[in-house]
């Protein structure tokens, strides 16, 4: 039990550093944000494991060691109270006076095997195991257990923790997530495959090409917020379609989502994509519906629309990478009065887009993959991608156009709704959660009952019978005192009813 | 309503505020009035009618008052009542004051048409309310430990200063991510076993001062225990509140929590900072459940464990509502 509380405080403390520093498993982004501000601590940290914490060598080792002291502790103690189950309650000590609860009645007449019996019959009406034994002197012992659920119950606990154990590593090893920023629109559809996830995790054991096959689709997406702006309501609707069946119509929202037959899709986010059609200097028109990501709760919005084949001349087919064309802004659902470049509310009461214009190399014919919500900085800075337009960002409201100094044309047609999907299957789920609910009951079984014994004797004097009776519990029990004291005074009672039918045939 | 909430607020801080300067008097001018009475109700408790002679050998059972005062005896009957009134009215405005509680949170709870548990203000005014009527119910069975009142009424206040002061927040409506019937499973569990636990640690201080007073240190804070019950109960009275508490708390932070978050966020564990305080104080309860149960662990030390604990829980509450960001992100205390 020692070694036990010393993992289990090593454990406590190991989990301390995982809430103080920045997780991968939890937050990639804030860990790079402490790596640009901390620059010689944080590798040193990632060394010993620091930003994964809980998937490190030594949190693992802590608990590993903890669960192997637990099964150490719990098979040894399973066989002893699988032994302890069958065997019968001991005879009485000699010295009932020794034990803590002690008692005896005034002689009266009758037999000790009734007045036995009786205080046998007692026991049992309250779920006493008891047995009757007479003895060599011509005495009568009662013999009584209860409260052996309580090393049921905590034997119960700590192999639930073992199930749990076992559920959260295979979780892990056969579990697959990924996540997914979906814009509505027929043409716009998702499948379940590695591929189309914008970034996702497989558990080491599943197989990449195995997983289930659905195909998703949003057709619809309404939020509700209040008068301040805090959202109300989500409600996204999909059409799903599963195994190559019919495409059926399905609604799902925050803390409800859509559960699949072998994954569950939960709705994280929500946001807009405007929708920009650029007609370049051949008259070719080009239409992207960009998502721009959410920065604060009022959904001011940042994204860029990139146009890298585009002012292609017809004749020579030749592509000129210095003609290619990006706009970059924030995109603000209702604008503010005070023109400040933050949304007033969430939903779009006054939209409008306020994008700068670049042309040049947009430097994503490289083959680095960067940033779809940002343009190359690094090609701003070298003068490849030149800011076209005034110092301050056109402004464009949903239906207007913006002619540039080329004479080249963006125009801002509306915008689309988009979520944000995680994606999720954990096979093991339902294992851990019976775990769980089996090491709370086995909880409750270990700290609300109590093992204790109690013995009668009943002996003959002068005629008449005399009934000794002890009490030993066996756990810390303040209220054996209490059910002792109650017990041999029902006991006392029986035998005096018994002994009375007896005397009066 | 939510200004009438706010009054009732500073009305019920008052009042508990009363009621503990009550409980002082008591602790004060008392010596104990109604430890002895109800020690003798205890030693007649098997009835004379009873053909039975009761004895005890062994250990004398430990929530029953130890017939050894410290000090000189003093003769109780002689002066009985003065400081008993003073602790009958700071029960009764104890009392008063634990109906005020359930106004403001009711009121609170209308004002804001929904279950008073949204954010951190709110947590504390629930969880405090919880702490008092556990300590009432505590109070009913063994009034032998009125005295401990004094220092649950501190913590309330304590506690309830904190939740006004850097907790605050008006009423205003739930995110949709809260919008969930696990948020009344998952909410009120944690708030029974934090007020349970929050008043476990009260027996839990007092055990650890008063079995240093009865080894004889005299320096602050030993003397404060010199007027509370025997060690013993005090031990006993906060192991029963602990067991009482941890299975709430495993079943509301172990078992609703992860449910929720499966649904809400896709995994059942995230190790969000909450949800990693919330398992290290569970990890740290559980070590006192252990040292408890482990003969050759001193009940000093077990207890020492319990107050650990205790503080692992308002970390939780106020260090990583207020420092960590993440995802139980609901303190909104002003200016932080």
């Amino acid at each position: 039990m020692r070694t036990a509380l010393v993992l289990l405080f090593l454990l406590a403390l190991a989990a301390i550093p995982g809430s103080v520093l920045p997780q991968r498993s939890v937050n990639p982004g804030n860990v790079a944000t402490y790596f640009a501000r901390h620059p010689t601590l944080a590798p040193l940290l990632d060394r010993l494991g620091g930003f994964d914490v809980y998937a490190s060598v030594w949190f693992a080792a802590i608990y590993l060691l903890l669960f192997t002291s637990l099964v150490g502790c719990v098979v040894p103690r399973l066989v002893d109270h699988l032994r302890a189950l069958r065997a019968v309650p001991p005879d009485a000590p000699r010295r009932l006076s020794r034990l803590p609860q002690h008692a005896y009645s005034e002689p009266r007449p009758g037999e000790p095997a009734v007045a036995a019996t009786a205080a046998a019959t007692v026991l049992r009406r309250r779920h006493y195991r008891t047995v009757v034994r007479e003895q060599a002197d011509g005495a009568w012992t009662v013999a009584a257990e209860k409260g052996r659920l309580k090393e049921t119950g905590n034997l119960l606990f700590h192999l639930a923790l073992l199930v749990v154990l076992v559920g959260v590593g295979f979780g892990h090893w056969y579990g697959w997530h990924g996540n997914r920023l979906l814009v509505a629109g027929a043409d716009r559809g998702f499948c379940n495959t590695v591929t189309q996830y914008d970034e996702s995790s497989l558990g080491p054991w599943v197989d990449t090409g195995g997983l289930p096959d659905f195909c998703l689709r949003l057709t619809d997406f309404t939020a509700s917020y209040e008068p301040n702006g805090i959202p109300k309501r989500f409600l996204a609707t999909v059409a799903v379609t599963e195994n190559g069946g019919p495409a059926r119509r399905r609604t799902f929202t925050v803390n409800d989502p859509l559960r699949l037959r072998q994954a569950a899709v939960h709705l994280l986010g929500h946001g807009y994509a405007p929708i920009l059609r650029y007609t370049d200097r051949y008259g070719q028109q080009q239409t992207k519906v960009v998502p721009f990501l959410p920065t604060d709760t009022m959904l001011t919005s940042e994204g860029v629309a990139q146009f890298p084949d585009v002012n292609i001349d017809p004749k020579t087919n030749d592509r000129d990478r210095k003609l290619q064309v990006g706009f970059e802004g924030v995109y603000l659902p209702t604008v503010r009065a005070d023109g400040s470049p933050a949304s007033a509310f969430p939903a779009q009461r006054d939209p409008a887009l306020f994008l700068t214009a670049y042309r040049g190399d947009l430097g994503v014919d490289v083959g680095i993959p960067g940033s779809v919500y940002a343009l190359d900085r690094a090609q701003i800075a070298s003068g490849e991608l030149k800011q076209v337009s005034g110092e301050r960002p056109h402004k464009l409201r949903p239906g207007e156009s913006w002619t540039l100094d080329d004479g080249t044309k963006l125009e801002f047609l509306g915008t689309e709704q988009f979520v944000t999907l995680s994606i999720r299957h954990d096979p093991t789920q339902p294992l851990v959660l019976a775990g769980a609910v089996l090491g709370l009951i086995g909880l409750l079984l270990s700290l609300g009952f109590h093992r204790r014994r109690v013995w009668f004797r009943a002996v003959s004097l002068d005629g008449r019978t005399v009934m000794e009776a002890g009490g030993l519990p066996r756990t810390d029990y303040a209220g054996f005192g209490d059910e002792f004291s109650d017990l041999v005074r029902a006991a006392d009672d029986a035998a005096g009813a018994a002994a009375g039918k007896e005397g009066t045939p | 309503m939510a200004e009438l909430s706010n009054q009732l607020m500073a009305l019920t801080v008052v009042t508990y505020l009363a009621a503990m300067i009550g409980y002082a008097a008591e602790y004060a001018f008392g010596d104990r009035p109604r430890v002895s009475q109800s020690a003798k109700q205890l030693v007649g408790a098997v009835p004379a009618t009873s053909a039975w002679s009761a004895g005890r050998r062994g250990e004398s059972r430990e929530d029953q008052p130890a017939p050894v005062p410290v000090g000189p005896p003093v003769a109780d009957v002689a002066r009985p009542d003065r400081s008993g009134w003073a602790g009958r009215i700071a029960v009764a405005l104890n009392a008063l004051g634990l109906l005020l509680h359930l106004g403001a949170l009711a009121t609170r709870g209308i004002a804001a048409h929904r279950m008073p548990w949204g954010n951190m203000y709110e947590f504390i005014l629930s969880v405090t309310f919880v702490g008092s009527v556990a300590w009432l119910v505590v109070l009913s069975r063994r009034p032998t430990v009125r005295h401990l009142g004094l220092f649950v009424t501190l913590a309330l206040v304590v506690l309830l200063g904190a939740a006004g002061l850097i907790a605050y927040t008006p009423v205003g409506p739930l995110v949709p991510a809260l919008h969930s019937y696990w948020f009344v499973i998952h909410v009120s569990t944690i708030i029974l076993a934090s007020g349970i636990l929050l008043l476990g640690a009260v027996p839990a201080t007092m055990f650890l001062i008063k079995t240093g007073y009865d080894q004889g240190k005299r320096r602050f804070p030993y003397p404060l225990g010199r007027h509370v019950p025997a060690a013993a109960t005090l031990e006993r009275l906060t192991f029963r509140l602990h067991a009482f508490a941890f299975p709430l708390f495993t079943f509301g932070a172990l078992i609703a929590g992860p449910l929720w978050a499966e649904a809400s966020w896709g995994r059942y564990w995230g190790w969000d900072p909450k949800e990693v305080w919330a398992l290290i104080s569970w990890i740290v309860y559980a070590c006192y459940l252990h040292a408890r149960a482990t003969p050759s662990v001193k009940r000093t030390t077990a207890t020492w464990i319990a107050l650990l604990g205790f503080a692992t829980m308002l970390m939780n509450l106020f260090g990583v509502n207020l420092f960590f960001s993440g995802l139980h992100s609901y303190a909104n205390a002003g200016g932080m």
